[in-house]
């Protein structure tokens, strides 16, 4: 630990074991430790076989992999909606290298927003197909801008002034703007979570992929994120503003030197997280079918482990480590019991830390040496 | 308030009016000359043992304070959870301040330092029977029952054991990702607390009580001082400002010392520091393990202070909270530390729910009460960041830092003050 720490820039070529040791656990060991709770489980099931269900009184023991295909399908689907607003996080880290606690809120105000749109609109059981497709879709642009506004209008007020004062401050801001966005949620819908309408069936079967049965749920997730971070991933490599963009994530002095408007660049850069997190809360309504004013904060730690896990920066990481998270989690959920996930989430996270600061996809950067 | 603007001239662009360099045409640039001028003839004209004799007058004032109000009254109980308060943003600032390590899990020692207390100091282990200079009344009991102060220093040995576990997987990290290993940290001990109660430790003993909490801990007993219940808050504010003086005097000691001085030197630059043989592993798991046994005292106080050791306690905004009452005093600035712990505790438990009730109940329900305070207090530290971004009482040696950055002399005083930083005044 010491002979590496004392040159944390440079990469560690030593010639002695440990070094090599620490090397090879940094290339495989996460990788190991990520692939460990599936093939686990994966191996239990067929060994051990799991219950199925009950026929008259006895339980109906089964030896195949439907139940770990099923954990992964809700992983994926639940994955899909981290996935969307880690890419809020790794977009704001990687450009002002700011954990922007608030970030998780605007998810929330996201959620609440498509629910109030919907009653606006009057989208509700009777609402005919056509009508129904046409008023989420509606909801989901207008869910997307005002989510996208807000996180823009959080950066003008309180980070902008703040650019050039200690990174703590920031910090504290952003987290001052999430309880202060958590109020507005409290007084918007009271304190205890709300079901809403579930308004397109999410838990009804649309087909089977050997055997594991896939809900409209998981299909609307994954429907949802997967063109978003396509536009996404586009606009950020091939168009001059998102060449920018990351022209001021490299470096925003040089950036400006070249005339780019770094200000205006951080502004689109929060715009596009606050959309993709707006995107994310209609979905989360729309899925989970409850809200919640806290919602937000829990979902905001466990997309910035995500974003963290991916390689905090790179937008394709994020993606990434949003669906591992998902499935992470309904391995805990349906194996540990949904008390102890959050444990196992976060012990992931210490472990990425050690054996791979920079996460999967990420780069080598100057503070994950 | 005359310290010069926290900001390097050249991103002033956006807001140069409210924020001018004192050189400038402005009217508050002008007035904040004058007020620094005269604070430093102020400075000047006062004796040398001026602030050692302000520190005596202020102990001397804190200790006598409870005589000014009613044995229960709720200025007290608001001052008593302050001065605890005070006592753990001490801790953190060892981390966050003096050895510049982000910790967003500071909770886990308040949780461990409840627990050490709900432990040690009730019936919850109630096979065993151990106890040590305690009340008449608890040596009857089931249970380990330990004398405060053992269990003060019991809390504080648990969570410096703790502290230096949780610093290991950082050693090699540095900024937000110290961050965030230690909210992980955080979090896990939180989890535990909730679920501790399906953790079985034999004979049906469990690790925590969860949601349940465990009730009727032990109050502090001393033999010739006075009971400690709800109705007579006196001895509690007695004991707790007892532990901050003496956090408080160790703080100003470790600050000073071979030790504080190398955490600052790791703040500024790791690289030189290890270079120059500092310790690396050694200094920053001190840190860790110092900051941490604070926290668990403060943590075993408020256990025995509330009377309950709940798990529902333990939440990450309670982190949160301690590490704004650091920054808003001024990272690093001990004085500043007892500031911010001071006003955060007041304000939260003092002046919202006052003002609050006060105001007409126009926010609605009773039950939200709480929750909009927290909202107007979200509000309170974004303003405050926004408009001192560098604390109330910023260190000595991070106002230095910003005047040099500026690159004109702001003040005579502090480039007088004698400092490893003499070279900004021969380069003046």
């Amino acid at each position: 630990m010491e002979a590496g720490s004392l040159s944390p820039t440079t990469p560690a070529v030593r010639a002695s074991p440990l070094a090599a040791l620490r090397r090879y656990l940094g290339r495989w060991g996460l990788i190991a430790a990520l692939a460990a709770l599936p093939i686990y489980y994966g191996i239990r099931d067929l060994t051990h076989g799991y219950q199925a269900g009950f026929v008259a009184g006895h339980p109906v023991i089964h030896h195949d992999l439907t139940q770990l295909g099923f954990n992964f399908a809700v992983g994926l689907s639940n994955g899909a909606i981290w996935a969307l607003i880690a890419i809020g996080y790794t977009l704001v880290y990687g450009i002002i290298e700011l954990i922007n606690f608030a970030h998780g809120d605007v998810f929330m105000i996201g959620s609440f927003t498509a629910v109030g749109l919907w009653g606006t609109l009057g989208l509700g059981f009777a609402t005919g197909t056509a009508g129904l497709i046409g008023g989420l879709l509606g909801t989901l642009v207008l869910t997307m801008v005002v989510c996208g506004v807000l996180n823009v209008l959080i950066e003008r007020v309180a980070y902008r002034p703040l650019r050039s004062a200690p990174k703590l401050a920031a910090l504290i801001t952003a987290v001052g703007f999430s309880f202060i966005l958590q109020n507005v949620g409290l007084l918007w819908r009271g304190g205890s979570p709300q079901s809403v309408n579930d308004l397109i069936g999410q838990g009804k079967t649309v087909f089977h992929i050997f055997g594991v049965p896939i809900a409209r749920g998981y299909l609307l997730a994954l429907g949802v994120m997967i063109p978003l971070v396509f536009l996404l991933s586009r606009f950020i490599s091939s168009t001059r503003m998102g060449r920018a963009m990351r022209a001021t994530a490299q470096d925003p002095e040089a950036a400006r030197l070249m005339g780019i408007n770094v200000n205006q660049t951080i502004s689109l850069t929060f715009l596009l997280g606050g959309m993709l997190a707006g995107a994310a809360g209609l979905i989360y309504a729309l899925y989970e079918t409850n809200i919640w004013y806290f919602q937000g904060f829990k979902a905001g730690l466990i997309a910035f482990t995500a974003a963290v896990m991916g390689g905090i920066g790179n937008v394709r990481g994020a993606v990434l480590g949003g669906l591992i998270i998902g499935v992470i989690q309904a391995l805990a959920d349906s194996r540990m019991g949904p008390q102890w996930t959050e444990a196992v989430v976060f012990g992931f996270l210490i472990m990425i830390m050690v054996l791979r600061p920079r996460g999967l996809l990420g780069e080598e950067t100057r503070e994950a040496g | 308030m005359s310290d010069p603007p926290g900001q390097p001239v050249e991103e002033l662009d956006q807001n140069a009016g409210r924020d001018a360099p004192p050189s400038g045409p402005s009217g508050w640039g002008e007035l904040r000359a004058q007020l620094q001028e005269w604070r430093a003839a102020v400075d000047g004209a006062l004796p040398p043992w001026w602030p050692r004799a302000m520190a005596v007058i202020a102990i001397a004032f804190a200790i006598v304070l409870p005589f000014f109000f009613s044995l229960d009254s709720d200025f007290m109980n608001a001052t008593i959870i302050a001065v605890a308060y005070a006592v753990m943003s001490l801790g953190l600032n060892i981390v966050v301040g003096f050895a510049g390590l982000l910790d967003l899990g500071y909770v886990a020692f308040y949780a461990l330092g409840a627990y050490s207390l709900g432990w040690f100091g009730s019936d919850f282990f109630f096979k065993a029977h151990i106890h040590v200079l305690v009340s008449k009344v608890a040596s009857t009991l089931p249970g380990i029952h330990l004398n405060f102060i053992l269990i003060l220093i019991a809390a504080a040995l648990i969570c410096a054991l703790a502290g230096m576990l949780i610093g290991l997987p950082t050693l090699r990290l540095r900024g937000d990702y110290i961050a965030i290993v230690t909210l992980a940290f955080g979090e896990i001990i939180a989890v535990v607390a909730v679920n501790g109660q399906s953790v079985q430790l034999g004979g049906g003993m469990t690790l925590t009580a969860g949601n349940l909490g465990i009730s009727a801990v032990d109050s502090p007993y001393f033999p010739g001082v006075g009971m400690f219940n709800e109705l007579n808050l006196r001895p509690w504010y007695w004991l707790i400002l007892g532990v901050m003086l003496f956090v408080l005097f160790v703080n100003l000691r470790l600050r000073d010392s071979r030790l504080g001085r190398a955490w600052i030197a790791l703040r500024e630059d790791e690289v030189a520091a290890v270079s120059m043989g500092i310790p690396l592993v050694r200094t920053k798991l001190m840190a860790y393990s110092m900051g941490a046994a604070f926290g668990g005292m403060a943590g075993a106080f408020f256990g025995t202070y509330f009377t309950v050791v709940n798990a529902d306690q333990f939440q990450f905004g309670f982190s949160i909270f301690i590490l704004s009452m650091v920054i808003i005093g001024g990272l690093g600035s001990i004085w500043g530390a007892v500031a911010g712990g001071l006003l955060l505790g007041y304000i939260n438990y003092y002046l919202i729910p006052h003002v609050l009730n006060t105001l007409p109940s126009k926010f609605g329900l009773n039950f939200q009460l709480t929750e909009i305070e927290f909202g107007i207090y979200g509000f309170l530290l974004v303003m405050m960041m926004i408009l001192r971004p560098q604390g109330l009482i910023p260190e000595r040696r991070r106002r230095l830092e910003l005047t040099a950055k500026v690159g004109v002399a702001q003040s005579e005083r502090e480039l007088a003050e004698p400092s490893a930083y003499d070279t900004t005044g021969v380069n003046e």
